[in-house]
């Protein structure tokens, strides 16, 4: 796997999330990637930062644009040091939510992008990579 | 602050999403509309989000919160405009927008508002006519 281009961002604030998502945008446009991968990217991109702000208040996001077997992408990395997940088989779960919301930030997130991994252990924050291919596949 | 500007045509409510929402302002949008319907007494909201290029999961349920409230209020919601790329990947995410009444453009959003507030109008003058014939 090649890394043509990288790029960190800082999410701190809730203001942080547009100019993000904006940043995702360029790097899939940047890849020729369509309208709708560009948008199921964004969209599962800014799932994944409500996440961050919200459980660990804030955290940092590695953009990268890569290449691996004649395949183009964009791989997001999104790092925290929160609480961590308890239960991530249950996190995965449609509906289940310990916040107030409907619950379908992780699994939505995971069905929108190609490679999604989630790591992560009580205390030590997580670490989620998504990776999404130019024609989506 | 920023504010979404709501703009009240005849019995309707309607606001054009021109910017990309972040949650607060899309929280201060829900509260500014739900208070609007109070004080107008608006029979209809038109929310158009042709220019927004990213519905998630957040935005998706405070779609959902303003057709809710609008209904306990006696006004019906229409969300007018979406691109496809963004209903391919709300369907994708899980989310149905389950009760909020969705139209191609503003047009036929209004179309389908004003059918509602007939249907609705209908309803109440037979309910009035069988308290006539009860009388008679």
């Amino acid at each position: 796997m090649i890394v043509m281009t990288k790029d960190t961002m800082e999410i701190v604030r809730e203001q942080d999330v547009v100019p993000f998502r904006n940043r995702v945008r360029e790097f899939g446009t940047r890849i020729g990637m369509s309208l709708v991968n560009q948008t199921k990217l964004i969209t599962a991109a800014s799932e994944l930062v409500r996440n961050m702000l919200k459980y660990a208040s804030g955290g940092k996001v590695i953009l990268e644009i890569i290449s691996h077997n004649a395949k183009t992408g964009v791989r997001l990395t999104f790092k925290d040091e929160g609480p961590g997940i308890a239960d991530i088989a249950m996190a995965m779960r449609d509906g289940f939510s310990t916040g107030r919301s409907l619950g379908l930030g992780l699994p939505g997130a995971k069905r929108l992008v190609n490679e999604f991994d989630l790591k992560s252990n009580p205390g030590e924050g997580t670490t989620v990579t998504v990776i999404h291919w130019k024609h989506g596949r | 602050m920023e504010r979404i500007p709501v703009l009240k045509m005849g019995p309707f409510l309607l606001v054009t999403i021109q910017v990309d929402l972040y949650d607060r302002l899309a929280l201060t949008l829900e509260n500014d509309l739900i208070n609007m319907v109070s004080q107008t007494g608006a029979r209809g909201v038109l929310i158009d989000i042709s220019a927004v290029s990213i519905v998630d999961s957040f935005m998706g349920r405070i779609l959902g919160n303003i057709a809710s409230m609008s209904r306990i209020m006696d006004a019906e919601t229409v969300v007018v405009g979406m691109q496809p790329a963004v209903a391919i990947t709300l369907v994708e995410l899980g989310l149905t927008l389950q009760g909020v009444h969705t139209a191609l453009n503003v047009e036929k959003g209004m179309e389908l508002l004003n059918t509602k507030l007939g249907d609705n109008l209908e309803l109440d003058d037979e309910e009035e006519e069988d308290q006539d014939d009860r009388n008679d």
